[in-house]
């Protein structure tokens, strides 16, 4: 485990199930990780793999019922998030976490201004007066690039673009100085000019203010970019966690593997055709069993169905630290029984 | 938005001009003669006389014309002149009832205060108790309080305003005696206990139609707020550590009331209206029970001035909803 002096935040054992009709579904499996302080998480999965799932499960964003919080921590400056009363989280949430979502163009309130958006979460935490929190939504406009931000304060949503929207959504996240980020594909709706600038002004941002982010994203081009760690997800666990660079050089899990795959290059053969991963995500009515991945997996063998694989470190280092997979398939051995 | 009521009113010059029309030959269409109340002894040469005197034998483009011009014209100056003791009105003759040979304004004017205050009461009752009704039942949806509600609403749709009157008569009036049986129209308030009289006497009438109202207003209000609900903008407002309070009663609130406004506002032109079956089963003398009265008795200027001013209404108040609309969601302009 991490040094618990430079977590900002620790997870442990998350599990969160929905209760639907049709039976339980278990989105989020025992899921532990930690954030380092100023660190950039990214977080990578197809939909459905429980990514945002996770993070919403952190400051209980999601609809309940149907959906609850089976166990697990999740520390937060040595206080647990999850045993938390709703009081007690609702200081947390927008002041030491805050929160970026998918769509910009719904997350507004289209009938308030954006200054008055803007102002709201200053005015709660912060205690600040209206004139002081006035003063403090211009300076996050202008933070966060909005130009004429003075006239744009007592804007609606709807008179703003997109991109400027996100950049609003974000401004309100950072409005009271968070200790952490968290960002739910906030480029997905996006389209890729602007999605660089909105990845541009997050780069610029975490320089200045120094907050951990956790970027949840199903691109794994921005990740490259961005990124300092990577968390790769599948039904509702995760799969693999390494640093960037040595996910990228070295995936170990073949579901790692095949998302690499599906990226297009640009140079190279033009014939191949892009690789798809087969099949469907699997829709996880029980607690696993075996395999999430299994069905969709080339390197399927008999094990896979009877256990699901635990994370090991394949690199010596605690679990968190270093490079960990949950598969148990070995990738080095295989490859040197190839050889062979 | 100036710019667009002023247009909105031009258009609803035609248009009122259109519905004029339409009601006019209606009701002219309708069988039955102005004199079927008269007994039939009276002999056919002075029935031919007294039809002559209302201008009953003229064709029906004269008499459209001349009503147009005594509803548009003489009547205004009528209220001008009692206003600011102008002549303009001297030698007009103004719309009469035939029924009973006075102004139908007059009548109008007897007639509204009472219709007014027991159905515009009734109305703004009912949607003080629809709207808590609808935001609590939204908010905790299949709640027994929201089953409570479903079930209040369905009662209230479904039992007709004559039957749940007359249950509201036999449990308050007959069994506890608590109000009276029936509205007295004479009553004037100028006191502590004239006021509590009127108050007892409006509470049935009040309360049926109270009832209906809320169950309509209710479900919108409800409906609105879950569309509203599930919004993203919700688990924004939620995600920056609002209090429950200020994310429904302000971010989901503000939005939901936009359409149901809109529905109230569309709603009031029926105050007027009256509630005609309970107005008669309360004995409460409003407009409802003019306008069946003059129905009944084929007073046709009577029955053609009520009919238009609730269009002149209905238009009205389909602008007002309009602009209110605008004035909510500032996603709608109308420049």
């Amino acid at each position: 485990m991490a040094e618990p002096a430079e977590s900002v935040l620790e997870v442990r054992d998350l599990k969160t199930v929905f209760r639907t009709r049709g039976g339980e579904i278990h989105a989020v499996n025992d899921v532990s990780f930690h954030l380092r302080r100023g660190e950039l998480l990214g977080v990578v999965g197809e939909s459905g793999s429980g990514k945002s799932v996770t993070m919403m499960s952190l400051l209980r964003l999601l609809p309940m019922p149907p959906a609850e919080i089976r166990g697990g921590q999740a520390i937060l400056n040595g206080r647990d998030l999850i045993a938390m009363g709703d009081d007690e989280l609702r200081a947390v949430r927008g002041a030491k976490v805050g929160f970026v979502f998918q769509d910009p163009m719904t997350s507004l309130n289209p009938v308030f201004t954006l200054g008055n958006q803007i102002m709201e979460p200053l005015i709660k935490h912060l205690k600040m007066s209206k004139a002081q929190a006035e003063a403090r939504a211009l300076e996050l406009l202008e933070l966060v690039g909005i130009p004429g931000a003075r006239q744009r304060l007592y804007q609606y949503p709807h008179q703003f673009s997109g991109g400027m929207r996100q950049r609003v959504m974000i401004a309100i996240a950072l409005a009271c100085d968070p200790d952490v980020l968290i960002a739910d594909e906030p480029t997905t709706a996006l389209d890729v000019t602007i999605q660089a600038q909105i990845l541009e002004l997050v780069k610029e941002l975490r320089q200045k203010l120094g907050m951990a982010i956790i970027w949840i994203t199903h691109d794994l081009g921005v990740i490259a970019g961005i990124a300092d760690r990577v968390m790769v997800m599948y039904g509702g666990q995760i799969v693999e966690q390494a640093p960037v660079r040595e996910l990228f050089a070295n995936p170990q899990h073949p579901y790692t593997r095949a998302l690499l795959q599906t990226i297009p290059r640009i140079t190279g053969e033009r014939e191949t055709r892009l690789k798809v991963i087969e099949g469907q995500p699997p829709i996880l009515t029980g607690p696993l069993t075996a395999c999430p991945f299994r069905a969709r997996c080339e390197y399927r063998h008999d094990t896979c169905d009877r256990i699901n694989p635990s994370r090991r470190a394949i690199d010596g280092l605690p679990l968190g630290q270093g490079h960990d997979v949950a598969c148990h398939w070995n990738a080095p051995v295989a490859a040197e029984a190839a050889h062979a | 938005m100036l710019t667009f009521t002023l247009r909105r009113l031009m258009l609803a010059i035609p248009t009122l001009l259109v519905i004029s029309l339409v009601i006019f030959l209606l009701v002219d269409l309708a069988p039955g003669s102005p004199l079927s109340d008269i007994p039939l002894t009276v002999p056919p040469d002075v029935r031919q006389k007294m039809i002559e005197a209302m201008g009953a034998d003229q064709p029906v483009f004269v008499r459209y014309f001349l009503w147009l011009r005594q509803f548009f014209w003489v009547e205004p100056a009528y209220l001008f002149d009692s206003w600011f003791g102008t002549t303009w009105s001297e030698g007009e003759l103004r719309i009469l009832s035939w029924q009973s040979r006075s102004p139908v304004f007059t009548i109008i004017g007897q007639r509204l205060p009472q219709t007014l205050t027991v159905i515009g009461t009734a109305y703004l009752v009912g949607v003080l108790i629809a709207v808590p009704i609808g935001i609590y039942s939204a908010y905790r949806q299949y709640s027994w309080f929201d089953q409570a509600g479903t079930m209040f609403a369905m009662i209230g749709f479904s039992v007709p305003t004559f039957f749940s009157g007359t249950l509201l008569i036999i449990i308050f009036a007959v069994w506890l005696g608590w109000f009276p049986t029936k509205y007295d129209t004479q009553l004037v308030v100028n006191d502590w206990e004239s006021f509590l009289k009127q108050v007892r006497q409006m509470a049935m009438p009040v309360m049926t139609l109270g009832l209906a109202n809320a169950a309509a207003i209710s479900r919108y209000m409800r409906s609105s707020m879950l569309d509203n609900m599930g919004m993203d903008y919700v688990r924004t407002a939620r995600a920056k550590g609002l209090s429950e309070r200020t994310v429904v009663l302000k971010h989901v609130l503000r939005n939901s009331l936009i359409p149901v406004v809109t529905v109230i506002a569309l709603g009031i032109p029926a105050i007027f209206g009256g509630a005609i079956v309970t107005e008669n089963l309360f004995g409460v003398n409003g407009i409802g029970a003019a306008l069946i009265g003059a129905i009944q008795g084929n007073d046709i200027p009577m029955v053609q001035t009520i009919a238009f001013i609730f269009a002149v209404l209905i238009v009205l108040f389909n602008l007002i909803a309009d602009i209110l609309y605008g004035l909510l969601d500032p996603r709608i302009r109308y420049d």
